[in-house]
């Protein structure tokens, strides 16, 4: 199964929309989600199901991408509700999942490889003032790459409490999950010098 | 023609390589040794990654220290870890990864990644999520987005050790067959029965350079 955030292969519309053309609608998707009047909020959401639909996602995939945020909007809809009223507050979550599940929809329709020309061209400009594009670029990928990658570790790590019968305390698991992934970060940095990424200049 | 030239290098306090001197152009060359032998650390000068602190080394007369960069376009090295090595979320955008700056268009290098991936028994794994490869479909990508550049020679460091035996058995069948020379680091002694040459390390020295049969014999011997 495709992880929340990453490349779900497709052949639809979306999927073969440019990477640049699905950015800009994200940052308008974005905007006129936070300008839009809270009664014509589940409208939008209703619109963006559809593009979940014509982009052919899977709903259990479409859910994953708004799932994490399931702590931090309920916190915030109390806060909301506490300072304001609730039905500020049923807006102001709604507008933050919405936002989530447009950026959602991009990566899962967009390769990040696409996304990185999208960000290098942008970028190139700035290369007179010394910003190597490609490096950010690279940057953005590493991140990408890193969530399942500390997911992992982590997994591992908590695994191995639990096989020596030890209870998974948060703190326990953050140190060695640490290390693991300082030395992850090593390895991958001799395997990037021997592709030569340093060489690039 | 590979040159190491009285080459010492430290690792912290630790000398890892002590003098070693060795010249080799055959195609296949294996490298044993035991955990700390200083065999890792001798692989890593074939391509640059590391820099001796006295000697030279040479590959096909560039200097590693001086033109590291033309030697890694010319040397192509494998780790342990595939998972080290993956650098894009999805497998053909890993293995594309190498040809980004190559100045080739997008669908020369999509024909090169299709290509290397077919080789190597990866065709339609293009849009797979790379982290959830088996180890040895993890070892297979990890070797293709070497290849798909072109070395002329490859280096690989302990391969096979992460993998089960079947996959060892795989990837040690498709190293054997590749065009590349090829400078193996293994633990797996039977790897190395058809090779050229093999090396033996102790404690950061040459201490056997002899056909794989008496350099294997010689290894044990060392061992206990």
């Amino acid at each position: 199964m495709t992880p929340a955030g990453l490349y779900h292969p497709g052949t639809t519309m979306l999927h073969r929309l440019p990477a640049g053309v699905k950015l800009a609608g994200l940052a308008a998707g974005i905007t006129v989600v936070l300008l839009l009047d809270r009664r014509w909020l589940p409208a939008a959401g209703g619109g963006i199901g559809i593009l979940y639909a014509a982009a052919r996602i899977p709903p259990r995939l479409a859910l994953a991408q708004v799932r994490p945020l399931l702590w931090f909007a309920v916190f915030l809809l109390v806060l909301q509700a506490l300072l304001t009223d609730w039905q500020r507050a049923v807006s102001v979550v709604l507008t933050l999942v919405l936002g989530v599940a447009l950026a959602g929809l991009v990566t899962l329709t967009t390769r990040v490889s696409a996304m990185l020309d999208v960000v290098e061209a942008l970028l190139g400009p700035l290369g007179r003032f010394g910003v190597r594009p490609d490096r950010v670029g690279l940057v953005l990928a590493l991140a990408v790459r890193g969530v399942p990658v500390i997911a992992g570790i982590a997994g591992t790590v908590r695994d191995a409490h639990r096989a020596r019968g030890s209870t998974v305390a948060p703190w326990a698991v953050l140190v060695p999950v640490v290390v693991r992934v300082l030395r992850h970060a090593d390895s991958l940095g001799d395997a990037l010098a021997a592709r030569g990424v340093d060489d690039e200049r | 023609m590979i040159v190491v030239d009285d080459v010492s290098h430290r690792l912290g306090e630790r000398l890892a390589l002590d003098g070693v001197t060795v010249r080799f152009a055959e195609h296949r060359v294996g490298v044993i040794g035991a955990n700390g032998s200083g065999k890792s650390t001798f692989a890593r000068l074939l391509n640059g990654l590391v820099v001796p602190d006295s000697g030279r080394v040479t590959v096909d007369g560039l200097s590693t220290a001086r033109e590291g960069r033309e030697v890694r376009r010319k040397v192509g090295f494998v780790f342990t870890d595939p998972d080290a090595q993956i650098v894009m979320p999805t497998v053909g955008e890993d293995v594309a990864f190498g040809l980004r700056r190559s100045g080739l268009p997008k669908a020369e290098i999509t024909l090169r990644v299709t290509d290397v991936l077919g080789r190597f028994g990866l065709d339609g794994f293009e849009d797979r999520p790379a982290h959830l490869l088996s180890g040895g479909e993890k070892q297979l990508l990890a070797l293709c987005t070497v290849l798909v550049t072109e070395p002329a020679m490859l280096v690989c460091d302990e391969p096979t050790t992460l993998l089960d035996l079947r996959n060892a058995r795989m990837i040690g069948a498709l190293l054997a067959g590749l065009p590349q020379r090829l400078v193996l680091i293994t633990h797996d002694l039977a790897m190395l029965a058809d090779f050229d040459r093999v090396l033996v390390f102790d404690e950061g020295r040459l201490v056997v350079d002899d056909v794989p049969s008496h350099a294997v014999a010689s290894y044990r011997e060392l061992m206990g």
